[in-house]
């Protein structure tokens, strides 16, 4: 057990290599960078001590330098001008947009990201798999359709437009400050108890809004898995021992349904981070989306490399988790049987 | 005194998008205290319908429309079609009082639970048992069913299982709470004829040791004349013949039942008789000019030799090897039929695969013979691999899974021909001529497979194999996944066939009847060798090895005069070490074929010739 994960990790750290390898260079791809295009505005000004400064820049993250070695002090491989100082080392670079250390600009945004999807994804799962359970033992009835309903109107409504509705009426029934994952006034504030109630009630839409669409898609999947293992013999074999049948339908077909969706966790986070950018927008939510589309529009190349290379990095130890859960879940798997 | 079990007027009623069918039309039938009653009939006959009712497992669009099922397991009487089949009273019958096994042994076990996890189930939630008490109970009821080992059963995944295991692990489960009734929904369908034997055996010691009624659903009349005290035949959901086992078998009074013991191949057949199909079917199979004469063999197979690594669970263990078939030389002559007979595990399949070349022998070779002179098939490539390809064609035993229920007939049909370059106009007159051929009607071309049933899907598969006019036909168990009313059908088809057209066959099966109408001559095949092989009538006039032998004896025979000898089945049939003499193999031991009389091979021992040189 031991060894397989271990081996696992090492494939791990050596994709993350790859990965920054491909995302360093797509980045750096357009010609020129924030610093020189920045340079070149200021020079039109006439701003001597910007220049200086932004020169200073330049040689001290060493962009003077050919894009290989650029590279490699990056990720830390190689010493730039004040010695091994990159990724690796835990030094995630400067933002020039912002003026300052890409830790200080993505503090907050990186737990508050993870914390919105996060409550999707549970969101999706609370929701979707009654859900589905009931939609596959009542096949046919009206609840069924119901649900089916429920379920298209939730693939077809788009986002961004739900989340201005339910802005609307968040602020107009319960007195919900406009945006933000905190009332506006508290930004400055450290994390005490009305702060965090604030992120609480300000955590509701964006959940609903980022989940709708998943629970949706899920509660389909599920239902269809569920009604090709309610058809198969040992369904019937519980059955004729007497178990209960809610008892039966957890134990037996429910479980043999899960597998694709533990497969899919993996997949899930880094979706979710780049498939509510939108939603983010529009509810002003301080994550890393709108972070990412900045960056990579300004050519910030550190902010938007680190943004990159910290999504990467959740796919791989989401997959990791994803692989663990199924070995745990499935005896199949784990004894390599077919 | 007064049945266990008894069936008045009992009709069960499907919802269908036209209307209500009836499926079962007012049956009555009694089931006696510890006596085993056999339901006899073909599918769609009603018998698993009656096994559901008694349950309370009908599927949802099913219901009892009148009648009653009287259980007396105490001394009172209750009625079990009166009710609420998800309700607390028949919850405690079923799998309590009334218990059931089926067919599949891997699908009715759920994959993700071990074997004693599933077993105390039923003992945990009838009797409020906890989980180490259950344990306990469970490993008595393993040992009391003859797992080798029960206490590590417990820990076991079905997928770990041989289907004999799995089939006493269904029974473990069914009986662990000392049923009054046993419903056994053709239990040894599945399994091996050895294997079936073995579980036949099984059941009559647990009905002796228990006192527990059987109702025992079968098609095999085999089955029914060795374990059964009463037969109840059932027809169209009607009964049509009930009565004590020796009275209906020996004197049948009932045209569907004489129709259905002549339909099955028996060993006692004269030589050149045809089994009489229950419901005819007419094959047009239009002249063809005969192939030409070949010098030697069609097929020819010589010392092939294959294994396969098994990755172990644990890295630092050597992989194992494991030797599926061992220096194997087999022949075919141009239109003849190769029976190749084994158990499951005897590398029967992984003959027929590396024939077809879809796997590639580790040594030997297979040479085949287009009327050019023998090439080797693993040597060909390009063009010549294209017409092998074309040649040899293959049939599978599972007419559900082997056609794909997203293309018409006339697709299905014409794939092979578009692949090997027939011009359109041609495949659409060869379609017609196919289904002509294998007597289906030329407006089913439009058709999906799931319009047609198991016996007319196989014809369908049939027909696919014979669309690129092959010389060679792999046969992989073509009847057994069917229906016995329409088996003889099917094999007759396949004899019309091979006399038509003059193909040769090779048809592989654990089914000895079956092997014994079809073949010219016979290969018995056991852990991966060939153990005996002789022109079909030497080896069953006289069979010589202990594995034949040991397979002959395991068959039920229909006939109440030969009944199985439950004792003589051990289920060490297949294991070399305890062969007796001179065939007695040691561990790594390969012996050697040697002949008997003409044609007629078997593998001795070479352990003597060593001592004595």
């Amino acid at each position: 057990m031991i060894v397989p994960v271990l081996r696992r990790v090492v494939t791990m750290a050596l994709t993350l290599l790859v990965i920054s390898a491909l995302v360093f260079f797509i980045i750096k791809l357009p010609p020129g960078d924030y610093l020189t295009n920045r340079i070149m505005e200021l020079r039109a000004t006439g701003e001597a001590g910007s220049v200086a400064k932004a020169e200073l820049l330049i040689r001290q993250y060493g962009l003077d330098r050919p894009v290989w070695q650029q590279y490699l002090m990056w990720i830390g491989l190689m010493p730039g001008p004040v010695g091994f100082s990159g990724l690796l080392q835990g030094d995630w670079g400067w933002s020039f947009e912002y003026d300052k250390p890409v830790a200080d600009v993505v503090g907050d945004a990186l737990w508050l990201t993870l914390l919105i999807n996060l409550t999707a994804v549970v969101f999706v799962h609370v929701v979707a798999i009654p859900a589905a359970i009931y939609s596959a033992t009542h096949r046919h009835t009206v609840g069924d359709a119901v649900v089916t309903l429920l379920g298209y109107v939730g693939l077809a409504v788009p986002g961004f437009l739900l989340a201005l509705i339910l802005l609307f009426y968040a602020n107009r029934w319960f007195d919900l400050s406009i945006g933000g994952l905190y009332d506006s006034a508290l930004t400055n504030q450290p994390w005490d108890w009305p702060k965090i109630r604030s992120l609480l009630a300000h955590l509701v839409v964006p959940t609903l809004v980022i989940g709708l669409g998943g629970t949706a898609a899920m509660i389909r999947r599920m239902r269809a898995n569920l009604l090709d293992e309610l058809a198969k013999p040992y369904t019937v074999t519980a059955r004729a021992k007497g178990l209960p049948p809610m008892r039966a339908l957890l134990k037996y077909p429910f479980r043999m349904s899960l597998n694709p969706f533990v497969a899919d966790i993996g997949n899930l986070l880094p979706h979710l981070v780049s498939g509510s950018v939108l939603v983010s927008l529009v509810l002003s939510l301080p994550t890393v989306g709108p972070l990412l589309l900045d960056a990579l529009r300004s050519q910030d190349q550190f902010m938007a490399g680190f943004i990159l290379m910290f999504v990467a990095g959740l796919t791989l130890v989401g997959m990791l988790i994803s692989d663990l859960i199924l070995v745990w879940l499935d005896p199949r798997i784990r004894m390599g049987a077919r | 005194m007064s049945p266990l079990l008894s069936i008045r007027d009992l009709a069960v009623a499907f919802r269908t998008e036209t209307g209500p069918f009836e499926a079962l039309h007012g049956l009555s039938l009694d089931v006696m205290r510890g006596q085993t009653l056999a339901l006899v009939g073909e599918s769609g006959s009603g018998k698993s319908v009656t096994a559901q009712a008694i349950m309370g497992i009908l599927p949802a669009s099913a219901s009892i429309t009148r009648g009653k099922i009287l259980f007396r397991d105490t001394s009172d009487e209750t009625d079990i079609a009166r009710l609420d089949t998800e309700g607390a009273a028949m919850r405690a019958i079923r799998g309590q009082r009334i218990a059931m096994i089926f067919q599949e042994p891997m699908t009715c076990l759920s994959p993700l639970h071990t074997v004693g996890d599933q077993i105390g189930e039923a003992l945990r939630i009838h009797t409020g048992a906890d989980r180490k008490e259950a344990d306990a109970r469970t490993q008595e009821a393993l040992a009391r069913v003859g797992f080798p080992d029960p206490k590590r059963a417990l820990k076991t995944y079905p997928f770990e299982l041989s289907g004999g295991l799995r089939q006493r692990a269904m029974i473990a489960m069914a009986l662990i709470l000392k049923p009054a009734l046993l419903v056994a929904d053709e239990p040894t369908t599945a399994l091996d004829v050895t294997t079936q034997a073995q579980i036949l055996a099984l059941l009559a010691r647990l009905q002796d040791e228990t006192g527990m009624a059987i109702l025992l659903i079968t098609h095999d009349l085999g089955v029914v004349a060795n374990i059964a005290h009463d037969v109840a035949v059932l027809y169209r959901g009607r009964l049509v013949e009930a009565g004590p086992r020796d009275t209906v078998m020996r004197a049948p009074g009932h045209a569907y039942l004489k129709a259905l013991l002549h339909a099955v191949p028996r060993f006692d057949m004269a030589p050149g008789e045809r089994l009489t199909p229950i419901r005819p079917a007419r094959a047009e199979i239009p002249p063809v000019q005969p192939l030409a004469k070949l010098a030697g063999p069609l097929l020819q197979v010589e010392n092939v030799s294959k294994s396969y690594t098994l990755r172990s669970g644990r890295f630092w263990q050597k992989p194992r090897m494991v030797h599926a078939v061992s220096d194997l030389s087999l022949s075919l002559a141009a239109g003849e039929t190769l029976g190749l007979v084994g158990e499951s595990g005897s590398g029967k399949t992984t003959v027929s695969k590396m024939i077809m070349r879809a796997l590639a022998p580790d040594s030997g070779t297979i040479l085949f013979d287009d009327g050019s002179g023998p090439r080797d098939v693993h040597g060909l490539s390009g063009d010549a691999l294209f017409a092998y390809r074309r040649t040899v064609q293959f049939v599978f035993q599972d007419p559900y899974a082997s056609l794909d229920p997203r293309m018409t007939v006339r697709q299905i049909l014409s794939e092979p021909m578009e692949i090997h370059g027939v011009p359109v106009a041609e495949r659409r007159a060869r379609c017609r001529e196919l289904m002509a051929m294998v007597g289906l009607e030329a407006s089913g071309l439009g058709r999906y497979p799931h319009a047609f049933s198991g016996g007319q899907r196989q014809r369908i598969g049939i027909a696919r194999a014979l669309a690129p006019r092959p010389r060679l036909l792999v046969l992989d168990e073509p009847v057994s996944a069917l229906d016995v009313s329409v088996q003889a059908q099917i094999l007759n088809l396949l004899k019309d066939l091979q006399a038509a057209l003059g193909l040769s066959y090779l048809i592989v099966s654990h089914n000895l009847a079956v092997i014994d109408y079809m073949a010219d001559t016979i290969s018995v095949m056991c852990r991966g060798r060939i153990v005996e092989e002789a022109p079909r009538a030497a080896l069953f006039r006289h069979p010589v090895h202990p594995y034949t032998r040991a397979l002959l004896a395991a068959v039920p025979d229909p006939s109440l005069d030969h009944p199985l000898d439950f004792a003589a089945i051990t289920g060490d049939q297949n294991d070399p070490t305890r062969w007796e003499a001179p065939y007695l193999l040691g561990p790594d031991e390969a012996g050697a074929m040697r002949a008997i009389e003409p044609g007629h091979r078997v593998r001795f021992s070479t352990a003597q010739d060593a001592e004595a040189a």
